[in-house]
């Protein structure tokens, strides 16, 4: 049977952190109530004009240098022409022939294995406005309503070349691609509100083939997961057609999150003719060599940097650290939390394990965490200094999670300081001693398994409290 | 007093003497307005109230003993494209019948600085689109000089020559302000593209649009540009430059001055009528002094093919937001979205105009984008390299503004026929330079206009010429007779 190898290039939709829209003075806010934020430009009143907000480019370049990209110099808008009743101007301004950015890349690592990912282009145009349905789409609805508020909204849109060999390669992609926006502090990232947005070109080719296959487009992947889903649909889907002698077609196609499908839009031939050309209402933009080295000077530590920095400094593994700088905040949370962390080590055991089950299970980000770095790191000192075992710590943990405390303070008023004290533990081994002779017996024949039951004895009676690793010595050294 | 028939320069010295108050003015206008209104058809819609208001501000302003700037109190007429604030902007379309503005232009801003009175909203072609009014939905305007004849693209020079504004606003983006004013007899002056702000003027071709305006003297002309070029901030062509002061420029000078003569202008497409009248001009100039060159700009063939697929292509993108969604005529019976757009489109568009955003949407298609859009901008940097070259040998240039006469309305033309007319205005929306036109004859009881295009920015210039020539004949001083058959 044919082997088929899977071609996968992303495009990118990301919405700009600016306060103003690309092209007026309205606010850029998220979440107002409808048509609040719009004025006459977002409204494509007659006689209204656009003016470019310069901090739009600013933050092209910077992802653009963040993103290893080549800045061109020259940039102009272009209209891009479709009828959509979100698109108040029924065309969109948007980059054709002359990005701002071309000639990136991205280094991924999956299963140990690292790989370049190239970036063909990234083009500054501004966002549609949102169409609110009485029913599930515009065409089953007996009316939709239009808010504009995101009308304007300044995007980048970053093309990656046809690169990626698998839905995990896609996916580390995207989360590099994220962590680096979200570190040059260009987009909030928020997949959910429509912040980042992700389209997939995927194809398939047999093995061996020089020539890529056709490949479908599917849009509205709004979540990493439904990426994922999504390209191993139409790997599956593409398969079949391909095995059974078929072709596939060049279409758009929708990703149906509930039924786990990507559905038809429209077929190449329905494709949108965009009918491009110069927009006449702005000028041209000469970026100077002083503004990009400007913004190249003042970029923040990547996420590449950072992971290198934390082995360096922290000794920690490249998995770990690699999680830990995927999210902009969770290294953030990281960097405050070792400030008074006597072990950074501990510091990314509890991030990378507890704290992250947590922050899952409850379906919230770090960012929203209310426990303070602070207290995590007096967590983990005091783990460290033997005042607590890592069980009762886990017990603190799951206090402080209920309202964010001074560990200290939680460790007292729930008495489990840990008992270090050799006279208290001594009484207690020779008390289990005491009680429990066919066990001593036992041990002393050479059944070594006995003393786990004694050392359990012995925490029962401190409540868990006493220092496991003294436990474990004196009882052996009073045995013997 | 029929105070509607002097200029603003005249009318403003009578308002600063205390001779007449603006209220007598304006209420002079609306009655020569009610007495010739029904046969001319100039508005579409008037705001005699708010223009009464405006008036008395400035009366008060004048007894208080306060200065008055030079357009304070003088009634002008704006083309229906230009937004006033809570006026309707119709563009004499069906789709925008209704819709008011919910901004002031950048020049009505600047108009409501110098208290002007805005008497209403003038005719038009519909969105500008063709070289008469025949398609506005307000029906065709007439001209004064001859009921029977067509106003040119739109009806405010005719409503400033029947004496029904002292002056008025236009935009000109193919000589649809220059033609009107030469088929009536008045002064049209388009200024440098970017040198007025376009906000708030609706769009028709955003890379050719300017405004300029339409007077009964040079001395207007001037003082209008004062009042309304400069940088806007909120439109991104328009100039960063120092204005100057440009009744500085009217002066009767022109020794020395290099007039070129483009022989493409004076061709066998032009009536000979116009040319010969033209010519006496030319002669006139001569005798004042200035040094006739004659000159080439090669590439005029091409500029009206040229102009219309630019302008077309920038059309279907600009008319595309009158879809029925947010604004305008909307079907209310369509069972879709999509229905809705198209079927709002259908009928809110008059049939030119959806000729012209087929003719717009084809050139950009797939396919054609290179041979007709790419071709027609490069034709369009050959054009602009013509005048440049010519500006070498001259320092304006002088043509006829109008091959023809204003044409009687049952006159048969071939569509193509009628857009080639536009070939001697053209030229300069194609390259962006400052032109204004003139009277300077009469044939068979018609107005004849004659052209003359500066250099970029060089408005003064062209003023100093037409002043000159002005101040040396009567032809700006003859009064439509409002003869002949509507």
């Amino acid at each position: 049977m044919t082997k088929y190898i899977t071609v996968i290039g992303l495009e990118v939709h990301a919405e700009l952190k600016t306060k103003s829209k690309a092209f007026c003075s309205c606010s850029t806010e998220f979440g107002g109530a409808p048509n609040t934020h719009i004025c006459p430009v977002c409204l494509g009143m007659p006689g209204a004009l656009p003016v470019l907000n310069e901090q739009v480019v600013e933050f092209a370049i910077r992802a653009g240098l963040a993103l290893n990209c080549e800045i061109k110099f020259f940039n102009k808008f272009d209209r891009k022409n479709y009828f959509y009743p979100d698109l108040s101007k029924n065309y969109q301004i948007s980059q054709f022939d002359k990005p701002i950015c071309l000639a990136g890349h991205i280094d991924i690592n999956v299963d140990g294995e690292e790989k370049r990912i190239g970036i063909t282009r990234i083009h500054m145009e501004e966002d549609a406005g949102k169409l609110v349905h009485s029913g599930g789409s515009i065409s089953t609805s007996d009316f939709s309503a239009v808010d504009y508020n995101r009308a304007g909204v300044p995007l980048i849109e970053i093309v990656s070349e046809p690169d990626m060999r698998s839905a995990e390669e896609a996916r580390a992609y995207l989360e590099n691609l994220k962590a680096i926006l979200e570190y040059t502090d260009v987009c909030d990232c928020k997949m959910q509100e429509g912040s980042l947005r992700c389209d997939a070109n995927i194809s398939l080719m047999p093995e061996g083939a020089t020539e890529f296959g056709t490949r479908a487009e599917v849009k509205n992947l709004n979540s990493f997961r439904a990426l994922v889903r999504a390209i191993e649909y139409e790997v599956e889907r593409q398969k079949e057609i391909l095995e059974k002698g078929g072709q596939v077609v060049q279409e758009t196609r929708t990703w149906d999150d509930a039924n786990g499908k990507t559905l038809s839009m429209r077929s190449k031939e329905e494709a949108h003719d965009y009918r491009y050309f110069s927009e006449p209402d702005l000028v041209p933009v000469e970026l100077d060599d002083a503004w990009v080295e400007r913004i190249r000077a003042e970029l923040p530590e990547l996420p590449a940097e950072r992971q290198a920095r934390l082995m360096e400094e922290f000794g920690l593994s490249k998995y770990d650290a690699s999680i830990i700088v995927a999210s902009k905040a969770m290294a953030e949370y990281f960097d405050e939390a070792v400030k008074t962390a006597q072990d950074a080590k501990g510091v990314a055991n509890w991030l990378l394990g507890d704290v992250s089950a947590y922050l899952n299970n409850a379906g919230i980000t770090i960012s929203e965490f209310k426990v303070t770095p602070a207290h995590l790191a007096e967590l983990v000192n005091l783990t460290k200094e033997g005042v607590l075992s890592s069980k009762l710590a886990k017990k603190v943990f799951a206090e402080m999670l209920k309202e964010d405390r001074a560990p200290k303070a939680l460790v007292k008023e729930l008495g489990l300081e840990q008992v270090s004290d050799e006279d208290a533990i001594m009484k207690l081994v020779e008390e289990t001693i005491a009680e429990n002779p066919q066990s001593v017996a036992d041990f002393k024949a050479g059944k070594e398994r006995a003393i786990g039951f004694l050392v359990g004895q012995i925490m029962k009676k401190s409540k868990g409290k006493a220092n496991p690793t003294m436990v474990q010595a004196m009882l052996k050294d009073k045995l013997q | 007093m029929d105070l509607f028939k002097y200029t603003a320069h005249e009318l403003h010295e009578k308002l600063v003497n205390k001779e007449i108050t603006a209220v007598e003015l304006v209420n002079s206008v609306y009655a020569r307005i009610d007495e010739v209104e029904e046969q001319v058809n100039a508005y579409i819609s008037m705001s005699k109230e708010e223009a009464l208001a405006q008036a008395e501000k400035v009366d008060a302003k004048i007894a208080a003993g306060e200065a008055i700037a030079p357009l304070a109190g003088i009634p002008v007429v704006f083309k229906d494209n230009i937004n006033i604030t809570g006026q309707v902007t119709s563009c004499a379309s069906k789709m925008l019948n209704g819709v008011s503005a919910i901004f002031d232009a950048h020049v009505t801003e600047n108009l409501r600085k110098e208290d002007a009175v805005f008497l209403g909203k003038a005719n038009m072609a519909e969105f500008s689109i063709g070289n008469t009014t025949d398609n506005s939905f307000f029906g065709a305007a007439h001209n004064p000089w001859n009921l029977n004849c067509v106003t040119g693209g739109c009806a405010t020079a005719a409503a400033v020559a029947a004496g029904e504004a002292v002056w008025a606003l236009a935009s000109d983006t193919s000589g649809d302000l220059r033609q009107p004013a030469a088929y009536a007899g008045c002064v049209g002056l388009k200024p440098t593209y970017g040198r007025v702000s376009r906000l708030g003027l609706a769009a028709y071709a955003s890379s050719m649009d300017q405004i300029g305006a339409v007077t009964k003297d040079v001395t207007d002309a001037a003082t209008i540009l004062n009042a309304i070029c400069g940088k806007d901030d909120r439109d991104s062509t328009s100039w960063e430059v120092e204005t100057p002061d440009f009744t500085q420029a009217l002066v009767q000078d022109v020794k020395g001055l290099r007039i070129g003569v483009p022989k493409e202008y004076f061709g066998e497409n032009v009536d000979a009528k116009i040319k010969a009248e033209v010519e006496k001009a030319i002669a006139q100039y001569k005798e004042l002094g200035a040094e006739i060159v004659e000159v080439s700009l090669p590439h005029t063939k091409y500029a009206v093919r040229t102009f219309y697929v630019i302008a077309n292509g920038e059309a279907g993108a600009n008319f595309a937001r009158y879809d029925g969604v947010r604004y305008g005529y909307r079907n209310m019976e369509a069972q879709s979205a999509s229905d809705m757009t198209a079927r709002s489109r259908n009928e809110g568009f008059g049939e030119e105009v959806k000729l012209r955003l087929l003719f717009g949407t084809h050139v950009l298609s797939k396919g054609y984008y290179e041979n007709y859009y790419v071709r027609a901008m490069k034709v369009r940097t050959l054009i602009r390299n013509d005048f440049e070259e010519a500006f070498k040998q001259c320092d304006v240039l002088l043509t006829p503004t109008t091959p023809v006469l204003a044409e009687a309305y049952n006159t048969e033309m071939d569509a193509f026929a009628k857009y080639e007319l536009d070939f001697t205005t053209v030229t300069a929306n194609l390259a962006g330079l400052p032109a204004i036109t003139v009277p300077c004859g009469m044939v068979d009881g018609m107005p004849v206009g004659m052209q003359l295009i500066g250099k970029v920015l060089d408005e003064a210039t062209i003023l100093k010429a037409a002043y000159t020539f002005e101040q040396a004949t009567d032809f700006h001083k003859a009064m439509a007779p409002l003869g002949g058959n509507k």
